[in-house]
């Protein structure tokens, strides 16, 4: 108790003093340790809440026939209490009780209420002097709050590392095999002067190119692929403004991305299958496949 | 002991010395299942990724079901592996290669008479058709999944970038043989160009080095075959995979 400035010591003595009911300078006494603190027993309060029910539970009767005779109660009350303080706990005997009696009066006073209400109404431990009161209600949360729920994962070694070595194997075998039996192609030497017929671009093109025998170059060849396939495609997520992602939600751009597969894939299948010399319509099991880059360097080694 | 025990012993001990000694420490970084004494527990497996250069591509962790393969089917990393393995066997081809006249006869040589050389060749030329159609279906991967929506829509974008960049890898590697097929189907390419409005002649003449294809297109195509694209692709792979850790990893679930 050395260090803890007199006004915080006179100011807890005060609080001490009024919960207790006891006098200031005592509390300051006993909290610097030169008196006995004071002891409250539990005892007096339960023998007080076994002992109040019983004038209560004779109030009733005569409160209930009049108003007149429930006056008298509170003598007979505070005659209940009283004693039991003074056995008990003498430092706080006269407070308490006179405490008691104010309280006890009201409710005796009270007529028929009473009785109805009466069991509410019991004060389980009516001597202790609440010293607290409540500020607010906090209610239990983490400090920091997660924005989202908490999101299911797993270690990334080994459940994704190993299944990509696994895919990047498989790959690296596949290409090897793909390599050793099939032949990449490789024509005549190079003759600007000697034009093939027909002249095919690689196959991711080929689709471009069917549609250039339809329509002018300057939109089969540029407007389609710049505006169409490069811009208005870059701008896709921000022109589709449909938030869902499940396809029974997105039904339509699910539609429109497959028909434009199966039109790409139909235009390329085309051209690279069933165009022959001057880009005339051929059948490949009639005429022969016209398209040198994939398909006429098979050799088994 | 039987000799089989001892010798196992001998074997632990040894590798044990070599996995905890100097030379393995100072590569393997700690947590490294190359060093001694890994064990598989989370702390470690969360070290594996950690400590490792790794840690630039992978997260820690990483959503469950982004793991199945059935939901990205691994395309976006095929894609990047097989880049990988057309950047190997692209610098193994450039040691026999000159884009010159002699480019044909090059090739030639490389498939007649160098060890390994018409597999090297195959396995870049396939590898590259192999290339375009798996970040096409890469893409439609995506596209199915929605998973070009908020906030993806910039992968998507970077992506598309990507696709133009594979195909102009593609399309610029298809003349370097120096063979019929190689001069036609760029020159269709090519001519292409010459339709764009307004600008149409220049920007053939620049594409080709000249009023049509020659050696001089060729060494053109090559510069950028095998330096400019690839550059270029990888910086926006990088950014590629930077967003799609940024916007929270792989997508969904649906
Ligand atoms: C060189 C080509 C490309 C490479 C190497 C590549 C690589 C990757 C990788 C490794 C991923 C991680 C998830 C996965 O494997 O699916 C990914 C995701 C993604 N890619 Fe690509 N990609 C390429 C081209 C494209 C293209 C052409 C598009 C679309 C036009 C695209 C759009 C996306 C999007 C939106 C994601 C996020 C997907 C999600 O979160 O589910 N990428 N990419």
């Amino acid at each position: 108790m050395v260090d803890i400035p007199e006004h915080l010591l006179q100011r807890s003595a005060e609080a001490r003093a009024k919960a207790l009911g006891i006098s200031v300078e005592q509390a300051m006494a006993e909290m610097k340790g030169q008196s006995d603190p004071t002891i409250i027993s539990k005892e007096p309060e339960v023998k007080v809440i076994d002992e109040t029910p019983a004038p209560a539970a004779e109030t009733p009767a005569p409160a209930a026939e009049t108003p007149a005779p429930a006056a008298e109660t509170p003598a007979p009350a505070a005659e209940t209490v009283t004693p039991v303080k003074e056995e008990h706990a003498a430092e706080t005997t006269e407070k308490v009780a006179a405490v008691k009696i104010e309280e006890k009066a009201p409710v005796a006073k009270t007529p028929p209420p009473a009785k109805a209400d009466a069991p509410d109404e019991v004060d389980f431990a009516p001597d202790v002097k609440v010293t607290q009161r409540l500020l607010t209600v906090v209610k239990a949360k983490p400090i920091q709050k997660p924005a989202k729920e908490p999101i299911d994962k797993v270690n990334t070694w080994p459940h994704l590392m190993l299944p990509e070595f696994v895919a990047l194997m498989a790959m690296t075998a596949f290409l090897i095999f793909l390599s050793a039996i099939l032949q990449a192609p490789l024509l005549e030497e190079a003759n600007p002067n000697v034009t093939p017929n027909p002249a095919k671009a690689p196959w991711y093109f080929l689709g471009l190119q069917e549609m250039l025998s339809y329509w002018d170059p300057q939109i089969a060849g540029v407007m389609i692929p710049t505006v169409v396939g490069l811009i208005l495609w870059m701008a896709f997520p921000y022109i589709d403004r449909n938030p869902e992602t499940h396809p029974s939600k997105r039904k339509f751009a699910i539609m429109f991305y497959t028909f434009f597969l199966a039109g790409a894939g139909t235009l390329t299948i085309i051209g690279v299958l069933f165009r022959g010399p001057g880009w005339n319509w051929v059948y490949p099991w009639i005429d022969g496949i016209w398209f040198d880059d994939l398909l006429d360097w098979i050799h088994f080694e | 002991m039987s000799l089989r025990d001892r010798l196992k012993e001998t074997r632990a001990k040894a590798s044990d010395g070599f996995r905890g000694g100097k030379l393995m420490s100072s590569i393997f970084r700690p947590g490294s299942p190359f060093r001694k004494g890994y064990v598989d527990s989370p702390r470690n497996r969360s070290y594996v990724v950690m400590n490792n250069v790794l840690y630039h591509l992978h997260p820690v962790k990483v959503k469950r079901h982004g793991v199945r393969l059935s939901y990205t089917l691994c395309l976006g990393g095929l894609s990047f592996f097989l880049f990988i393995v057309l950047t190997i066997t692209g610098i193994w081809l450039m040691f026999y290669f000159r884009p010159t006249e002699l480019a044909y006869v090059d090739i030639q040589n490389l498939q007649t008479t160098i060890a390994f050389g018409s597999l090297v060749r195959n396995m870049h030329r396939w590898g590259a058709h192999l290339m375009v159609l798996v970040v096409f279906l890469h893409m439609s991967r995506v596209f199915y999944h929605g998973a070009y929506k908020a906030p993806r829509e910039f992968n998507w974008v970077i992506g598309v970038i990507l696709l133009l960049l594979t195909l102009l890898l593609s399309f610029t590697g298809y003349l370097l043989p120096w063979d019929q097929l190689a001069i036609w189907a760029v020159t269709v390419g090519g001519n292409m160009a010459g339709y764009v409005p307004v600008v149409g002649a220049q920007v053939k003449f620049g594409l080709f080095a000249g009023l049509e294809a020659t050696t001089a297109t060729l060494l053109r195509f090559y510069v950028l075959h095998v330096l400019f694209f690839p550059f270029i692709i990888v910086i926006f792979m990088a950014v590629h995979f930077w967003r799609v850790r940024k916007d929270g990893g792989i997508s969904g679930p649906l």
